[in-house]
C-alpha cells in the first residue's frame, strides 16, 4: 500500500465537503456535479448560478496547480473505451439522478436510502468493473 | 450573490479533487480495483467529505431557509425505483472502465488531454439520451 496517501485524502475529502456544505447552507442546493452539469447545459431554468459553479469546478485544479509546484495528474489515453464509459457515466447518472458528490457524499449524509443504495451499486459495480479488467 | 456562492462552492470541491488526487483516474482505478496494490484512499475522501457536510447539513437543516435563498430545494423523491437502480449500476461500470466520475472529468478539463474532452463529449451525450430516453 505504498501508494496510500492518508493526509491529502483527508484535507481534499474535507474541502470537497465544504464546498458541497456552502451550497446547502446558503442556496439551499445539493451540490451533485452531474446533475448541475446536465441541468445547465439542457434547461434554462436557473443556468446562470449552475455555470457559475462549473466555472469554479473547472477553476479548481488551475489554482491548485499555480500553488503547488509539483502538482499534476493523469488523463485517459484516447480509445473506444473513453466513448463507452463516458456513455455510461452520462446515462447512468442522469437516469440515476446523481453520482459521487450528490448521492455519495450529499445524500448519504442526509441519510437518504435512495443515495445510500445508489452509491453501494455505482461503487459494486465500478469495483467489479475495474477489479475484471485490471 | 447565489451566483458568487456556487463559484466559490464549486471552486472547493474541484480543489479538493484535485489535493486529494481523485482528478487523476489512476488513482481512482487503484481504489476501485481489489488486488495487492489496493489503495484505500478513496475511502477516506469519502470520509472526510461525509464528516464535514453531514455536521453541518444536520446542524443547519432546522433553519426554516437558506441564507441567500428563500427556500431549500432539496429533492423530495423516497422510492427505491428502476431508474435509480439501472442507472447507479450503468454509471459505476462506466466508473471502473476509466476511473472518471462527472466531477474529476470536468475538473480536468483544462488538462486539454483528447481522452478526458472525448469522455465529456460521451457524458453529455449520455445525459442528454437520458433526457429523451425514459425507462
Amino acid at each position: 500500500m505504498d501508494n496510500f496517501t492518508p493526509y491529502t485524502a483527508l484535507i481534499g475529502g474535507g474541502m470537497i465537503g465544504l464546498g458541497a456544505l456552502i451550497l446547502f447552507v446558503f442556496s439551499g442546493r445539493v451540490a451533485g456535479i452531474s446533475g448541475i452539469a446536465s441541468s445547465a447545459l439542457f434547461s434554462s431554468d436557473g443556468r446562470s448560478w449552475r455555470l457559475a459553479f462549473l466555472a469554479g469546478v473547472i477553476a479548481g485544479p488551475l489554482l491548485v496547480g499555480s500553488l503547488i509546484t509539483d502538482f499534476n495528474y493523469s488523463t485517459p489515453e484516447l480509445s473506444w473505451q473513453v466513448v463507452v464509459a463516458g456513455l455510461l457515466v452520462g446515462v447512468g447518472t442522469g437516469w440515476g439522478s446523481g453520482c459521487t458528490s450528490g448521492h455519495g457524499i450529499c445524500g448519504i449524509s442526509r441519510l437518504s436510502p435512495r443515495s445510500i443504495t445508489a452509491t453501494l451499486l455505482f461503487m459494486l459495480s465500478g469495483v467489479v468493473v475495474a477489479t475484471l479488467l485490471r | 450573490m447565489p451566483i458568487i456562492i456556487a463559484f466559490i462552492a464549486g471552486l472547493l470541491m474541484s480543489v479538493g479533487i484535485a489535493y486529494s488526487q481523485m482528478i487523476d483516474p489512476e488513482k481512482v482505478l487503484g481504489f476501485l480495483t481489489l488486488n495487492a496494490n489496493w489503495d484505500p484512499s478513496l475511502m477516506l475522501v469519502m470520509a472526510a467529505g461525509l464528516a464535514v457536510y453531514s455536521s453541518g447539513y444536520w446542524l443547519f437543516a432546522k433553519k426554516d431557509k437558506p441564507l441567500f435563498a428563500p427556500h431549500f430545494s432539496m429533492p423530495g423523491k423516497k422510492d427505491l425505483d428502476k431508474p435509480l437502480v439501472i442507472g447507479s449500476l450503468l454509471f459505476g461500470a462506466g466508473w471502473g472502465l476509466i476511473g472518471y466520475c462527472p466531477g474529476p472529468a470536468l475538473a480536468a478539463i483544462s488538462s486539454g488531454s483528447s481522452g478526458t474532452l472525448v469522455f465529456i463529449a460521451a457524458m453529455v451525450a449520455g445525459w442528454f439520451i437520458s433526457r429523451k430516453l425514459a425507462i
